[in-house]
């Protein structure tokens, strides 16, 4: 594992990166920045995310975490940087990758079943005339009994509970039988039991060698759920396994007098 | 005029009257189908822009047509004009609401009112001129089937049948991009050309039915019919098909009972006809419908009203109010005159032993997941499990008997 570092205050880049860990790491972004008109809202970001892994992107509201997953996914426009995926360019790799989006990010009235939305997860795969076999159903059933759904498979999506809903975004993601996995705040807003669920599916996907990749708000769990942490403000402040680069220091630098002091603290005593 | 729309409807009313219910059929399905997609991407009204944005282009094509020597009344060469203007107008939106402050909204207003202002003008120009009287340039406002030459009905099929083609073949794309543009784009799929394929699809219907149901109301055939499947499905790929079949019904008759009343125009026909079913939808649909709604409303009352008298026995109250009195007098829980019957005690003796379980089942599982499905209507053992619920009377002790009783 890389050695972990700091940004100094004067904003140094965070030195993670040489070849040779890009082309170990799941994902591998380089000067990365992007702009809202001509405030950048990502200012020049490079980090790797070690394959077979779970990490986390963490930072205050508005420090460009969900930006940062937008623009590798070439959602939002990218003012400059590259982004690769196992060592090559995205743009080639897209089947072996899956993104699950913020919940509040459709419109849950859509005409669709919770079984149509999973299989919207294997339409790369079908491609444009592909019909959808016995095998295709299959699988969409069996993902949706992995996120504990498989009940609720002619459902409208609307008359679900926020929980459920995201479970079946996780479900869609499933489908794709990706390698690497991009969450955009998979735990908020859900209950106790979909937190649970969600956690153990990304656990299991890890023990079987996938990366994981999750932009995440609650500091409490960062420590318990990941492996892998990379702390951002708009710029990148700190990367590197959780024991090391989330400490009271890094939080500090990160969210500035936006914690409390008396927060940081029981942060840090979970630590030891 | 009866007979003829009976002889129109069951297409014996000549070779060409037939093409022209089955092209109107096609374009039909075709509007509804695409349209789906307008409706769920949320862009109806780019459509109603695109629409009017044809006219200008009419109008050129036939000054150039005339100029070049040829008929003006060409359908190919005026269609490819409305296409030309109605491409430019669709540009002009995408740029104003991209480049400037102006909202999505307010672009559809301004082209809309100048493409159509700039188009009326033209038309009234070559109605002055000599190749311009009997050109009928007007027909491509409300549509009008009389006098339709054969070609012009063929091309019409032809056209609504390749439009069907390609939105059956764009079907997933587009269902994910109206879905979720951003899982799209991760996906790979390139959304603004996934749109813009929407958009041109839209567009080639706008153009094919300018002769049939006229510019102002193509926006109509193509959103009314999605909208009204909406109420008989929950799945897209449900809508679209239903979709297609109402615009393609709305069409034929539309087309059919405007060529046997020649003095109609065949465009607010079809629209009539697809608000019609819209109507009909509206009201009786099983899930979404206004009746089904109130009705679902009025047995949930129903319930509560039920619950409520069965409570009140329970704890020896007087019920006052007028419907609970009826809806338990005519299950044979309460006498007429309000004194509650044998069976009206033993119901209400469960309720009441139902609301102590309830009581303790809050008070061991703290886990608001459970005990807060409490609401006062959910029964018990819809939460609970059989052991459990005899823990719950456990703990209660032995039944006590309700004054009266």
């Amino acid at each position: 594992m890389p050695e972990i570092a700091l940004a100094a205050r004067d904003g140094h880049r965070v030195p993670p990166a040489d070849a040779d860990s890009a082309a170990r790491a799941a994902l591998s972004i380089r000067g990365l920045t992007v702009s809202y008109g001509e405030k950048p809202a990502v200012f020049s970001v490079d980090a790797d995310f070690p394959a077979a892994a779970m990490s986390a992107i963490v930072g205050p509201n508005g420090a460009g975490k969900s930006t940062m997953l937008k623009a590798v996914l070439g959602m939002v426009p990218r003012l400059s940087g590259t982004v690769s995926v196992f060592g090559a360019p995205i743009e080639g790799m897209r089947r072996r990758l899956a993104y699950v989006p913020q919940r509040a990010s459709v419109d849950w009235d859509f005409p669709a079943t919770v079984r149509d939305v999973v299989l919207m997860g294997l339409y790369p795969q079908l491609g444009l005339i592909g019909r959808i076999g016995g095998a295709h159903s299959a699988r969409a059933e069996a993902c949706l009994a992995r996120v504990g759904m498989a009940d609720f498979g002619h459902r409208q999506i609307g008359q679900l509970s926020g929980g459920q809903q995201q479970r079946v975004f996780l479900a869609r993601a499933l489908a794709q039988e990706a390698e690497l996995y991009l969450l955009d705040e998979p735990f908020a807003g859900v209950d106790a039991a979909t937190e649970r669920a969600i956690i153990e599916v990304l656990k299991d996907l890890r023990a079987a060698g996938k990366s994981v990749i999750a932009v995440h708000h609650d500091l409490a769990t960062v420590r318990s759920y990941f492996d892998h942490v990379f702390l951002i403000n708009v710029r990148p402040v700190a990367q590197g396994p959780v024991a090391t680069a989330f400490t009271s220091e890094t939080l500090h630098a990160t969210y500035g007098g936006r914690l409390a002091a008396t927060h940081l603290d029981e942060l840090a005593l979970a630590a030891i | 005029m009866l007979d003829g729309l009976g002889e129109a409807l069951l297409l014996r009313a000549g070779y060409n009257a037939a093409l022209v219910g089955i092209g109107a059929a096609l374009l039909g399905f075709a509007a509804g189908a695409a349209g789906t997609f307008l409706f769920l991407r949320k862009r109806a009204l780019v459509s109603d822009a695109l629409a009017h944005a044809t006219l200008p282009g009419v109008g050129v094509a036939f000054i150039l047509l005339v100029a070049a020597g040829g008929d003006g009344r060409s359908l190919t060469g005026l269609m490819l004009g409305a296409a030309v203007s109605a491409a430019l107008g669709l540009w002009v939106v995408e740029w104003l609401a991209r480049r400037t402050r102006l909202t999505e909204d307010a672009a559809i207003g301004a082209v809309l009112s100048a493409f159509f202002g700039f188009g009326v003008v033209l038309l009234t120009h070559i109605q002055t001129l000599q190749a311009g009287r009997q050109a009928g340039l007007e027909s491509f406002l409300l549509g009008a089937t009389a006098g339709m030459l054969r070609q012009d009905a063929i091309v019409i099929a032809a056209g609504g049948a390749l439009a069907v083609l390609a939105t059956w073949l764009l079907r997933r794309p587009m269902t994910l991009v109206a879905f979720d543009p951003g899982y799209a784009a991760s996906s790979g799929l390139d959304v603004r050309r996934i749109d813009l394929a929407m958009m041109a699809l839209v567009m080639a219907i706008t153009v094919i039915g300018l002769k049939i149901v006229g510019l102002i109301l193509i926006v109509a055939l193509l959103i009314i019919p999605p909208v009204t499947a909406r109420f008989w499905t929950d799945r897209s790929g449900a809508v679209i098909w239903i979709a297609g079949g109402l615009g393609a019904v709305a069409g034929y008759l539309g087309a059919t009972i405007s060529a046997s009343a020649p003095a109609l125009p065949t465009g607010p026909i079809i629209v009539l006809v697809a608000a019609a079913l819209f109507a009909l939808s509206l009201i009786f649909a099983p899930a979404r419908g206004v009746a089904a709604a109130l009705l679902r409303h009025r047995r949930f009352q129903a319930r509560v009203h039920r619950r409520q008298g069965l409570l009140a026995i329970g704890h020896g109250e007087t019920i006052l109010e007028p419907f609970t009195l009826r809806l338990l007098t005519a299950e044979g829980l309460v006498r007429p005159d309000g004194v509650a019957t044998e069976a009206g005690r033993a119901q209400a003796a469960r309720i009441a032993r139902d609301e102590r379980r309830w009581a303790v089942a809050r008070e061991i599982h703290q886990d608001a997941a459970l005990s807060g499905r409490y609401d006062g209507l959910t029964p018990i053992d819809a939460v609970f499990t059989a052991d459990e619920i005899a823990e719950f009377d456990r703990r209660i002790g032995p039944p006590v008997a309700l004054g009266g009783a």
